[in-house]
C-alpha cells in the first residue's frame, strides 16, 4: 500500500500535465522536498489530460496567451513528443473568412507564420475534404500535436532524478489544514504530510479540493464530446501518428484530427452540459475514467452529419467505426483565462488550475517562477485567481457565465462584446437615474456602468460628420455608438459628469501605514496629508503591478483607488507587502465616486459649494472634504480625461443625490452625463494616458513607456533596482502615440480599427523590437477632439519619433498611420492648459 | 428469409463500481453510463448475420421508457432494420411480465403478416439476471429454446446453435420457429460506422404500449455488498520472489 | 413440513462420479427450507452419489434413467423435475444449483407451472413470506426480493452457501421413476457434444486451486507457464474477459461477470489488473495471490499476498522452484 512522507517544502496535488510540469519546472529552480500525489494510477490517473485531443493551435487573439503557447510548444518540442502537422481552420461562410482576417492579423502581431488559402489549397493536404463545404481556411503550419501523457511522465522523471521529488500515486487528499489563515498540512487516507506551499493542480476537481481548505477556485466542470471512428485506409495509408494537417471547422464548432488509422471528431457545439466538481465519479466508478463521461448520442448527431458533410469519403466509409465515444471532461472559467497564483484565503495555498494541454508547460514554468520570486516572466495577471469578486466566485456565476461562453469557442467574438448573463449584480447608488436617462451599460467587475446615453443622443446633431467619426462597417460599430463621440465632444467644450462607482478603493491604515505605501510605490509618498498622489506599481523586476492613485488623509491613512477590473489583484498585492503595524481596509463599497470635468466643472461646482475650487484654492493634486450643501464630499482634484475638475468621493448612500445635484446644477450650462466610453477611451488615448492591462502590463519598463521620473525617492521601495539599473540602457521598445490617415479600405469603406492589429512599414515590410517582438495596437479608439482616430503601440525605437510613417493591417489591409508621440506627451492640450484651468 | 426479433435492455454499465440511487432502489448509470449487456450485443450481432445471410431483417425490441431508446439506435446503428418499443418502467417489470409483452408484440405483428421465426435475447439482464425471460417467452409462444448460445447458423429453417461450457460444446438443432439466449463469446459484436448511425436516427420505430399492468419483479431492497478490508503482503519483486511464493502455497495446501 | 425437492448434478472425479460441489451447496440451502429433501438426478446414480446424498441428509434420490433424458435438454429435464414435485406432494420449494443447466431447467419449471423463480440465490431471508437474496448485476449486488403467488423455485448461487453435513445422514432411497415426456419437449436437446479434453474435468467452478490470467499474458501465446502452473498444481486455468473478448482464449475459461464465478482455495492472479468484472466472478476465493507488475493494481492492492513482477518470468521460477510433481 502506498504511504506518503510526514513532511514536504510543497505539496503538488495532481498529476496531469499541469502537476507533473510543475514539479519539473520547480525543481529546475531548486526547489526540493517535493511530494506529488495524485488519487488515480500512473501515468494516466483518469483526468482531462488522459483523454485529450492533444493538438495546438498557437495564435490566439491574447499576447499572454499566445506567449505562453508558442512557449510550451517549445518545451514539448524538447521532450521530444511533438509532432508537427500543421492546421487548417476553414471558413463555410463568408463572415467566417472576415474572422479569420482577423486572425491572421494576431499571427501576424504575434509572429507566427500563418496565410489565408483558398480550398484548392486545403483539398491539396487533405484530399478526403469536400472543397465545395468551404470558401476558405487559415492556414498554420506550425500546428501539431503532443503526447502529453509521455511529456508529463518525462517531466516528472527528470524531476526524481534530481532527487528533488517524490511521487505518489493512488492516493487520496482527505483534507487540508489551515492554521491561522496558513496552509499547515494536507491529509491523505495514507498519512498527513505536513506543509509549507501546497499547490492544488486537480484539474476539474480543483474547487473540491480547494474548499477543504477554505478557498474557492472557481472553475466548473464542462463536457466537451468527441468520439474516434476507424480504421480507415486512407489513413492508414500513410505512416506514424499523424501525418495530415488538423481541420478545425470553425463554423460547426468541431475539428477532425487523425490518430493513425483512426478519425478523431470532436465537438463544441452541444449544449453546455456541465458537471459538478463534487459529483466526479471515482477511477473504480468510471467505465474508462472520471473525466470521460458517458457520451450523450443525441447531443451528437447534427456534428456527426456536418463531419461527414465536410469529409464524405473518409467518414463515410463503412468499414470504419466508431469505438469510442466520450462526453470529456475538461476545467473552463467564466471569462477563459486559467486560475493561477496563491489563494487570497489561504497563504501558502497555490492554484494552477483550469488549463488546457497547449498552454501546461509555459504556466506552469511561470507559476514556478512566480512561486520562487513572485515573478513570472510573461505577464499572468488575466489569470490571477485573485481577480474575482465575490459574486464572480459563486458557482451560479461560473455556472451562467460557462455555459455563455462555451458555444464560443470557435466563436467569432468581438473584442468588445459584452456577456448577457447574469447581469445587473453591481449596481451604483445612481443607477436609476442613469436608466432614465438611457444608459446602455456594459458590466465590468459586475458592475453596471453606462457605456453611453441615449438621452445624449440629441448631440449628434450638434457635430459634424468627421467629429463624430462615424463607423460604416457594422463589425467596427459594433458594441460602439458615435454618442460616446459626441458625449466627448460636449465634454471638452462644456463638461461631463462621469459615474465611477466601480472603483476599487481600500484604505493603508496603521501606525506603517506610511512605509507600507513607500514601500509599494514608486512615487513619493511622504507628502502632506490631503496630497493625491499617482503612481506606478512595480515589480521587483521593474514591470507594472498596476497604475493607480493613492490619497494621504491622514498622517496613518492613505486611501488606494484604482480601476475596479484589476481591484482584487490589487488588493491582494498590497496586502501582501504590508508591514506589521500596517492594515488594509477595503472601502469599495463605502464609498462611490463621481467625476466632474471640464471648462465648466469649476462654475458646476462653485454653485453647489461655498469651498474654494479655483485653480489657486484647490491646487492640481490636492484632495479635501468639501460641503455640499448638505454632504460631505471627499474632492480629489485630478483628471483620467484630461479636464478641470475632480473625482468627488461620498458615502455610497449619498451618491445618487450628489448625482441629482451636479447633472442639475450642470445643465444650464450644458454639462452632460457621460459614459465610460468617453472616459476609459476617448478621454484618455487623446492625452496618451497609459492604461493596465493595456499597454502597462509586467512585462512593459517605465523606460519603455515613457514613464521614467527625473529623480527616484531615496526610499527604497519594490522595483527600484531594477529601475536604476535600467537607466542607463536604452528601451528595446518605445510606446507611441499615432494617428490614422485613410481610413478607406479597398472597397471604399471607411475601416476603424478596435485594437490588437499588428503594424507594418508603408511597404508592409515587417517590423521587429528589441524584444523579437513585432509591434502591435494596443489601445484604438477615436480622438474626436483632433478628429482623428487613434492608436498606441510599442514601436522599435528606430521608428519610436514623431512623424514616422507606418501602417497599420487590418483584417489583411494596410492603413497608413503616422507617430504623433514617441513618449507621455499629449496629442491633445500637450501643456495641460486644462487641466490646470487656464 | 429469416426475419429476426432481437429483445434488448437498457441497464447501467456494470463494469465499474456499483453505485445505487440515493433512495437505493436500482442501480445508478451517472457515472457509468447506459449500455445493453454484452450478452444482448452478441444477440444483435447473430442476428444480423442470420439476417444477411438468409436474406431477412433485423427487429430490435426493448421494453423500457425513452431513455432506452439509445439502445434502440445501439442496434439499428449496426443493422437492424427497425425498431420496437414497449413504452414501460422497466423496474416495474419482473420476468414474467417482459415475456409477455415480448409475446404480446410478436403474436400482433404475426397477425399482420411478420413472422419472427428467430426471436434472440441475452442470456441473463446485466442487472437483474433472472435467467427467466427467454423461457418464460418460448412457452408463451410455443416454441422450442436453448439457452447459453454462443454462435447460431440457420440453413433451410432450421437453427444449429452452439453452447460452450466448463464441461465442454453442446450442439443443438432446433426447426423454426424457435427462441435462442445468448452467452456472450462466441461472435465478435461489430461498432456501428459514422453512416451507420447516421441512418439509425432515420430508421422506423414504433412506439406500442404494454398489454397488461405488470405483477412486478419482487424487489424489495438493493444493498452493495462492503469490499472485505484486506492486507497484502507483497512477498518480493520478480523472480527472486519465487521461493518465498512457494512457502505460502505449501502453507496453503497448493504446493505439493 | 413441506418437502424440498433438489435437482443435482453429477461430477466425474476420475472414474468416480460425485454430487458436484454447487449441487451439494444446493442441497444444504434446500434442508433450511423444508423437510424431507428429495434429490433428482437425470442419469444413472452411482455409489458416490448415493454417498454424498445420504451425507446431505437427502430422503429419497428420484433416478430417471429414462433414454430421452440422456442428452440434455431443459424442457425435458424440466418435466422430470415436475413430475417429481407432483410425486413429493407439498413441496416448500424447488432448488438447484445456479450453474447453466441449472438455472435453465428451473425456468423451464417456473414457465411451465407459472411458479415465481429467483436465480442465484445466497441466502433465506424467511418463510412466511418467501423473501431470499439473491445476487444481480453480475454478483456486485445483492436483492431482497419476495416470490409469492406458488412454489417458489430458486437456483444457489455458487459459493454463497457453505457445503455441510447434514446432523442425521438421510435414508438416500433410490427410487427409479419415468417422466411423462413428450415430443415437442425434445424439440431442443443437444445432438453432439464434445467434452474438454485435457485430463481432470473436475471443472473450472469446483476447482479449488486456479491460476488466473489477464492482459499481462500479452497474447495467445503468453499461456504457457500459466498452464504449467496450473497443470503442477492440480488446479484449472481461468482467464479474465479481457482475454476472452480478445480471442485468446475461449470464453468457457473466462471468470467473471459474464463468465464463471469461482471460489477456489487459492486464486494465483497473473497479470490481471482486477477490475470489477474479474473480481466479481472470483472474490470469494479463500486466498488470493497476485502476480502483477503495478503494485498499485486493485488486485495486487485487494489480494492477501502479491509478488510485484512479470508473469513470464515470476511463473517459470516458481515452476522451477516447486520442481516435478
Amino acid at each position: 500500500m502506498a504511504s506518503v512522507p510526514e513532511k514536504a517544502r510543497c505539496v503538488i496535488i495532481g498529476a496531469g500535465i499541469v502537476g507533473n510540469s510543475l514539479a519539473y519546472h520547480l525543481a529546475e529552480l531548486g526547489w526540493t522536498d517535493i511530494v506529488q500525489l495524485d488519487k488515480g494510477p500512473l501515468p494516466n490517473p483518469g483526468g482531462s489530460t488522459g483523454h485529450a485531443s492533444n493538438f495546438i493551435f498557437p495564435v490566439d487573439h491574447s499576447r499572454e496567451m499566445t506567449d505562453i503557447t508558442l512557449e510550451s510548444m517549445r518545451q514539448y518540442k524538447e521532450l521530444g513528443v511533438f509532432t508537427e502537422s500543421g492546421g487548417f481552420e476553414v471558413a463555410r461562410t463568408e463572415e467566417r473568412m472576415e474572422e479569420l482576417r482577423r486572425r491572421m492579423s494576431s499571427a501576424k502581431a504575434w509572429g507566427i507564420e500563418a496565410e489565408l488559402v483558398d480550398p484548392d489549397f486545403v483539398v491539396e493536404k487533405v484530399p478526403f475534404l469536400d472543397k465545395d463545404v468551404i470558401v476558405g481556411a487559415f492556414w498554420t503550419p506550425s500546428v501539431g500535436v503532443v503526447d502529453s501523457l509521455r511529456a508529463g511522465t518525462i517531466m516528472r522523471e527528470r524531476a526524481q532524478e534530481k532527487g528533488a521529488l517524490t511521487v505518489v500515486s493512488n492516493v487520496e487528499v482527505t483534507d487540508l489544514e489551515v492554521v491561522d489563515g496558513r496552509i499547515a498540512a494536507v491529509v491523505t487516507d495514507a498519512g498527513r504530510i505536513e506543509a509549507e506551499t501546497v499547490v492544488v493542480c486537480c484539474g476539474v476537481w480543483s474547487p473540491k479540493i480547494a474548499r477543504m481548505a477554505g478557498a474557492r477556485i472557481p472553475l466548473t466542470p464542462a463536457v466537451h464530446q468527441m468520439i474516434s471512428a476507424g480504421p480507415y485506409e486512407v489513413l492508414a495509408d500513410r505512416p506514424g501518428e499523424i501525418s495530415f494537417p488538423i481541420v478545425r471547422d470553425m463554423d460547426t464548432l468541431c475539428y477532425e484530427r487523425q490518430h493513425g488509422s483512426d478519425m478523431e471528431v470532436g465537438s463544441y457545439a452541444h449544449r453546455p452540459i456541465l458537471h459538478d466538481p463534487e459529483e466526479i465519479p471515482s477511477n473504480e466508478q468510471a467505465k474508462l475514467s472520471p473525466t470521460e463521461m458517458p457520451f450523450t448520442e443525441e447531443d451528437f448527431e447534427l456534428q456527426l452529419e456536418q463531419a461527414l458533410e465536410l469529409m464524405p469519403e473518409l467518414l463515410g466509409d463503412e468499414r470504419g467505426t466508431v469505438r469510442y465515444a466520450i462526453n470529456g471532461l475538461l476545467s473552463q472559467t467564466a471569462d477563459g483565462f486559467p486560475i493561477l497564483g496563491e489563494t487570497p484565503e489561504v497563504k501558502g495555498l497555490w492554484s494552477a488550475a483550469a488549463i488546457w494541454i497547449k498552454e501546461g508547460p509555459g504556466t506552469a514554468k511561470l507559476v514556478a517562477e512566480w512561486m520562487t520570486h513572485g515573478n513570472p516572466s510573461i505577464d499572468i495577471s488575466h489569470s490571477d485567481i485573485c481577480r474575482f469578486y465575490p459574486h464572480q466566485r459563486t458557482r451560479d456565476h461560473v455556472r451562467a457565465r460557462t455555459s455563455e461562453a462555451f458555444n464560443k469557442t470557435y466563436g467569432i467574438v468581438h473584442p468588445g462584446e459584452q456577456s448577457e448573463s447574469v447581469r445587473g449584480v453591481r449596481l451604483a447608488p445612481m443607477h436609476a437615474s442613469q436608466r432614465d436617462l438611457g444608459a446602455v451599460f456594459y458590466e465590468a467587475a459586475g458592475w453596471e456602468r453606462p457605456h453611453w446615453y441615449a438621452s445624449n443622443e440629441n448631440l449628434l446633431e450638434k457635430f459634424s460628420d468627421d467629429q463624430l467619426m462615424r463607423r460604416e462597417h457594422e463589425w467596427d460599430a459594433r458594441w460602439w455608438s458615435p454618442i460616446i463621440n459626441a458625449e466627448h465632444l460636449q465634454m471638452r467644450e462644456a463638461g461631463a459628469v462621469i459615474d465611477l462607482s466601480a472603483f476599487a478603493i481600500f484604505d493603508i491604515v496603521g501606525p506603517k501605514a506610511l512605509e507600507a505605501v513607500q514601500q509599494i510605490c514608486v512615487a513619493q509618498m511622504d507628502v502632506k496629508v490631503g496630497r493625491v498622489v499617482y503612481t506606478p506599481v512595480l515589480d521587483s523586476r521593474g514591470g507594472f503591478r498596476s497604475d493607480l492613485t493613492v490619497m494621504r488623509l491622514a498622517h496613518d491613512q492613505f486611501r488606494v483607488v484604482t480601476g475596479g477590473a484589476h481591484g482584487m489583484v490589487d488588493k491582494k498585492w498590497f496586502a501582501d507587502h504590508l508591514p506589521q503595524g500596517a492594515a488594509l481596509v477595503d472601502v469599495t463599497s463605502a464609498y462611490t465616486t463621481i467625476g466632474l470635468w471640464g471648462p465648466k466643472a469649476r462654475t458646476v461646482l462653485e454653485s453647489l459649494t461655498r469651498a474654494d475650487v479655483s485653480p489657486q484654492g484647490f491646487p492640481f493634486g490636492t484632495c479635501r472634504e468639501i460641503e455640499v450643501g448638505d454632504l460631505g464630499v471627499l474632492a480629489s482634484r485630478i483628471s483620467y480625461v484630461g479636464e478641470y475638475g475632480w473625482e468627488l468621493y461620498v458615502p455610497m448612500e449619498a451618491g445618487a443625490a450628489l448625482w441629482e445635484r451636479l447633472l442639475k446644477a450642470g445643465k444650464e450650462h450644458g454639462v452632460i452625463p457621460a459614459g465610460i466610453g468617453v472616459y476609459a477611451t476617448t478621454g484618455r488615448i487623446e492625452k496618451a494616458y497609459r492604461a493596465f492591462g493595456a499597454e502597462l502590463d509586467a512585462e512593459r519598463t517605465l523606460s519603455e513607456t515613457g514613464m521614467r521620473r527625473k529623480k527616484y525617492k531615496d526610499a527604497d521601495f519594490i522595483g527600484k533596482d531594477a529601475i536604476l539599473a535600467q537607466e542607463g540602457e536604452e528601451p528595446k521598445a518605445v510606446l507611441c502615440s499615432l494617428t490614422v490617415d485613410d481610413h478607406t479600405s479597398a472597397s471604399g469603406v471607411k475601416r476603424y480599427m478596435l485594437g490588437g492589429e499588428p503594424l507594418f512599414t508603408r511597404d508592409g515590410t515587417q517590423l521587429t523590437d528589441g524584444h523579437g517582438h513585432h509591434p502591435y495596437v494596443t489601445s484604438a479608439g477615436s480622438a474626436p477632439s483632433l478628429g482623428k482616430h487613434m492608436l498606441m503601440a510599442f514601436l522599435p525605437p528606430e521608428q519610436a519619433r514623431v512623424g514616422t510613417e507606418l501602417a497599420v493591417s487590418f483584417m489583411e489591409e494596410l492603413y497608413p498611420v503616422t507617430v504623433v508621440s514617441a513618449d507621455a506627451t499629449a496629442p491633445f492640450d500637450p501643456d495641460n492648459d486644462r487641466i490646470k484651468g487656464k | 428469409m429469416t426475419d429476426v426479433l432481437v429483445c434488448v435492455k437498457r441497464v447501467p454499465d456494470a463494469s465499474g463500481e456499483v453505485v445505487l440511487t440515493p433512495d437505493g432502489s436500482r442501480v445508478d448509470g451517472r457515472y457509468a453510463g447506459y449500455t445493453m449487456s454484452a450478452h444482448e450485443e452478441c444477440a444483435v450481432e447473430i442476428g444480423v448475420k442470420v439476417a444477411e445471410a438468409t436474406g431477412g431483417a433485423v427487429t430490435v425490441l426493448t421494453l423500457g421508457d425513452e431513455d432506452s431508446v439509445e439502445q434502440l439506435r445501439a442496434a439499428l446503428s449496426v443493422g437492424a432494420a427497425e425498431a420496437v418499443r414497449v413504452d414501460a418502467d422497466a423496474d416495474a417489470y419482473g420476468p414474467a411480465d417482459v415475456a409477455r409483452e415480448i409475446a404480446a408484440v410478436v403474436t400482433t405483428r404475426a397477425g399482420a403478416g411478420k413472422d419472427y421465426d428467430l426471436v434472440l435475447l441475452g442470456n441473463d439482464a446485466a442487472d437483474t439476471g433472472d435467467f427467466q425471460v427467454g423461457i418464460r417467452l418460448a412457452y408463451a409462444l410455443d416454441r422450442p429454446v436453448v439457452t447459453g448460445v454462443q454462435r447460431l447458423e440457420v440453413s433451410e429453417g432450421t437453427a444449429t446453435m452452439q453452447v460452450d461450457n466448463p464441461e465442454g460444446t453442446e450442439i443443438y438443432e432446433v426447426a423454426l420457429p424457435a427462441v435462442a439466449t445468448v452467452l456472450e463469446g462466441g461472435v465478435s459484436p461489430r461498432y456501428p460506422s459514422i453512416t451507420g448511425k447516421i441512418k439509425a436516427k432515420k430508421a422506423p420505430l414504433e412506439t406500442v404500449e404494454p398489454s397488461a399492468a405488470p405483477a412486478g419483479s419482487g424487489r424489495q431492497a438493493l444493498r452493495v455488498p462492503p469490499p472485505p478490508p484486506t492486507q497484502v503482503e507483497i512477498l518480493g519483486e520478480g523472480p527472486a520472489a519465487a521461493p518465498r511464493l512457494v512457502e505460502v502455497l505449501t502453507q496453503l495446501g497448493a504446493g505439493r | 413440513m413441506s418437502a424440498v425437492v433438489v435437482l443435482i448434478e453429477i461430477e466425474h472425479d476420475g472414474d468416480a462420479s460425485r454430487v458436484s460441489l454447487v449441487s451439494r451447496e444446493a442441497l444444504t440451502f434446500a434442508r433450511g427450507l423444508g423437510d424431507p429433501v428429495y434429490a433428482l438426478v437425470l442419469g444413472p446414480t452411482s455409489p458416490g452419489v448415493v454417498e454424498d446424498c445420504r451425507e446431505q441428509g437427502v430422503a429419497a434420490i428420484f433416478e430417471c434413467p429414462d433414454e430421452e433424458l440422456s442428452a440434455y435438454s431443459g424442457a425435458a429435464w424440466a418435466v422430470a423435475l415436475g413430475a417429481v414435485v407432483d410425486a413429493a406432494g407439498d413441496v416448500a420449494a424447488v432448488v438447484a444449483g445456479g450453474t447453466a443447466h441449472g438455472n435453465e431447467v428451473l425456468a423451464h419449471l417456473a414457465a411451465r407451472r407459472d411458479l415465481p423463480m429467483a436465480a442465484n440465490v445466497v441466502g433465506l431471508v424467511g418463510s412466511e413470506p418467501f423473501e431470499v437474496e439473491r445476487q444481480v448485476v453480475g454478483g456486485s449486488a445483492i436483492e431482497r426480493t419476495l416470490l409469492a403467488g406458488g412454489t417458489p423455485v430458486v437456483s444457489v448461487a455458487g459459493h454463497a452457501v457453505d457445503p455441510e453435513p447434514a446432523p442425521t445422514p438421510g435414508g438416500a432411497a433410490v427410487l427409479p421413476f419415468s417422466a411423462p415426456i413428450e415430443e415437442k419437449d425434445l424439440r431442443a436437446r443437444v445432438v453432439r457434444s464434445q467434452t474438454r479434453d485435457g485430463g481432470d474435468t473436475s471443472g473450472l467452478t469446483s476447482a479449488r486451486i486456479i491460476v488466473g490470467a489477464g492482459r499481462g499474458a500479452g497474447g495467445p501465446d503468453g499461456f504457457e507457464s500459466v498452464d504449467a502452473l496450473a497443470a503442477r498444481l492440480g488446479g484449472a486455468v481461468g482467464v479474465s474477459r479481457v482475454v476472452t473478448s480478445l480471442g485468446w482464449r475461449p470464453h468457457h475459461e473466462q471468470v467473471g461477470q459474464t463468465g464463471s464465478r469461482v471460489s477456489p482455495d487459492v486464486y494465483i492472479a497473473c497479470g490481471i489488473s482486477g477490475s470489477i468484472q474479474h473480481w466479481a466472478g472470483m472474490s470469494s476465493s479463500k486466498t488470493i495471490i497476485a502476480v502483477n507488475t503495478d503494485a498499485e493494481a486493485p488486485m495486487v492492492t485487494k489480494a492477501n499476498y502479491a509478488v510485484v513482477g512479470d508473469m513470464h518470468e515470476v511463473l517459470p521460477a516458481v515452476l522451477e522452484q516447486l520442481g516435478p510433481r
